[in-house]
């Protein structure tokens, strides 16, 4: 049982003291930011009328000269992060990740990925727990839209905790990088020992029956999953996997040779996700019964965020469905 | 800054079109009208107007050049064989398997290129963050950003023109290549973009308007854009497509394809014609 030449620490899942508070993504952003802001001055911000929402208002409070609002115009904005960044500067570039990935996507193909530029883009609001503003403001495909572009390493931080390490991180580390955050509240997941390197996954538990990889907001709910199938003789691993490009592949060896059922789940298509990148990877290196929780190839829709989830099927109580049904049809049809 | 020699300056730009055409026929393929459009200005950027080091390419003071309309590649790539960014024989490459010198400029591969363009109206936008980024490290470096004018149809190029007057980015010059035609005929029929100077005067620009084939008029247009404070200044270069060879002069079909080796012969004599 080794990842990385170092024995897989496996405490089970629900056993770690864990670290931080509940709280959004977003908000843990706006206070990294600031941290950064204090540390480096040459990192800048840049925002497209939406730095309340974002958080990063905070940084343009504390550090004015520092901040540009390029006002609602997003692929200015990805042009003008660019520019900044052929001047050595580092800019992180922030707005609704539907918009950032969406309207600015061809920005970001031809200025930042194509030449390879420092540029940060950390948006805010993906997922379906945008809520009540509905499908319009909710980003279900910007993982998709980032993951096929050359140079692109994507991140998706699971509480607060984790994302003030990724923003720390990605600071230090030279290239395009894309960070989703999300709108509402979460539960603190990392434990205190957690250390966040790109491309490395961490796995809570590895499970012998299933293993759920997940991202985001999900890695909470596949904790609570698994907790549940624990009690009914089901085990299952849970691996939060923060680097969606590059994937970590080691983990996800290992995962897969350990158990008859790999589970990925994300708040995103399951079409070009987190699901797409995992079952790419292991269709062509192990084989495994696999099934993605995400959302069906559809849009999302206005209401609470807890009442989408439930709605688009992405509740622990889904992924223990999920799971439990596909290790009765793997075992029906091995018999 | 070099000497304001025109004589010279003409000599060169003959030069350059003559490179120009050279290149794109060995390719076989290419835009001729459009780079021949903005031989005169590129030109007098290069050889006069902009402090810059060829062996020294990312020189932290240098002034930068923006080809917004990265389709006239043939030129910049002339320009900076020509100053000496790379040897001349390279432009014999152009467009070929494993060449540095890529359809549409692409910064990996060629030193001197600032950033990969070719996908129209995002080079401003680029040129705005650069002049914010001189502007923080107090550096009086000046930035140039060339537009082709069937590429103000793009969106981006008006949220960048407010982006650059709001921030009054004084060290910001455009230049737009106003040759009238685009690829499926002229400006004025496919999407017309006039009135243009009041256009870019109502979103804060200081506007110049010159003939984009007088070095005189370019070399004094862009002295003077260096004088202007608190806002960015536009010229706009009015040109002809495919200047310099009678043949594909003001001819629409020109703008995305190269010479034949007869239609080559006959320009060069043109052009050599011309030079003397």
């Amino acid at each position: 049982m080794t990842h990385r030449g170092e024995r897989v620490k496996d405490t089970g899942v629900g056993q770690q003291s864990i670290i931080g508070k509940a709280m959004a993504t977003r908000d843990a952003y706006g206070e990294a930011l600031l941290e950064l802001g204090k540390k480096r001055n040459d990192i800048v911000v840049l925002d497209a009328d939406l730095s309340g929402s974002t958080k990063t208002g905070k940084f343009a409070k504390a550090f004015p000269d520092r901040f540009y609002n390029i006002g609602i115009a997003e692929q200015d904005m990805i042009g003008t992060a660019s520019g900044l960044s052929l001047t050595g500067k580092i800019p992180f570039a922030s707005t609704f990740a539907v918009f950032e990935t969406g309207r600015a996507w061809e920005q970001i193909r031809q200025m930042v990925c194509y030449s390879n530029l420092n540029v940060k883009l950390v948006a805010s609001h993906g997922g379906i727990t945008v809520g009540e503003d509905g499908a319009s403001h909710q980003s279900t495909e910007d993982i998709a839209l980032m993951r096929v572009l050359p140079n692109m390493t994507v991140i998706v931080p699971s509480d607060g905790y984790e994302t003030m390490q990724v923003i720390k991180t990605i600071a230090d580390v030279y290239g395009p990088v894309y960070v989703r955050l999300g709108r509402a509240k979460v539960p603190a997941v990392m434990p205190a020992e957690y250390e966040f390197k790109i491309g490395k996954a961490y796995p809570f538990h590895i499970g012998k029956d299933a293993n759920i990889i997940a991202m985001g907001i999900m890695v909470s709910m596949a904790i609570e999953a698994a907790k549940i199938l624990k009690d009914e003789d089901i085990d299952a691993g849970v691996i939060n996997m923060p680097t969606v490009k590059p994937l970590d592949i080691e983990i996800l060896l290992h995962a897969a040779r350990s158990c008859r059922l790999v589970v990925t789940a994300e708040e995103h298509s399951i079409i070009g996700g987190l699901g797409s990148a995992v079952s790419e990877f292991l269709a062509e290196n192990v084989p495994v019964q696999m099934r993605r929780i995400g959302i069906k190839d559809s849009f999302g829709c206005s209401g609470k965020p807890e009442e989408l989830l439930k709605l688009y099927g992405l509740t622990a109580d889904d992924i223990v469905k999920t799971v439990k049904e596909a290790l009765k049809k793997w075992t029906y049809d091995t018999l | 800054m070099k000497k304001r020699d025109i004589g010279f300056l003409r000599q060169q730009a003959t030069r350059v079109r003559v490179e120009i055409l050279k290149m794109l026929t060995e390719a076989g393929s290419g835009h001729t009208g459009g780079s021949l459009s903005a031989a005169d200005v590129v030109t007098a950027l290069y050889f006069y107007k902009m402090r810059h080091r060829p062996d020294d390419p990312s020189w932290r003071e240098r002034d930068r050049f923006i080809l917004s309309k990265g389709h006239a590649a043939p030129l910049l790539y002339v320009v900076l064989a020509m100053t000496g960014y790379f040897d001349i024989s390279v432009l014999k490459t152009l467009r070929k398997i494993g060449s540095p010198l890529q359809g549409h400029p692409c910064s990996k591969t060629l030193p001197g290129v600032e950033i990969s363009t070719g996908s129209l109206g995002q080079g401003l936008s680029v040129s705005n963050g650069i002049a914010i980024g001189l502007k923080i490290d107090n550096l009086s470096s000046r930035v140039y950003c060339l537009l082709g004018d069937g590429e103000t149809q793009e969106g981006q190029v008006w949220e960048a023109a407010m982006t650059a007057a709001h921030y009054r980015l004084d060290n910001l010059c455009a230049i737009i290549d106003l040759n009238g035609l685009q690829i499926d005929g002229p400006v004025s029929q496919v999407k017309a973009i006039e009135p243009v100077a009041s256009k870019w005067s109502a979103f804060g620009w200081q506007v110049i308007d010159i003939d984009g084939h007088s070095i005189d008029e370019i070399l004094n247009a862009l002295d003077e854009a260096e004088k202007i404070k608190g806002k960015p200044s536009v010229i706009l270069a009015h040109t002809v497509k495919g200047k310099g060879v009678s043949f594909f002069e003001g001819k629409v079909e020109y703008h995305g394809i190269a010479p034949t080796r007869d239609e080559l012969e006959m320009a060069l004599k043109e052009l050599e014609g011309n030079g003397q």
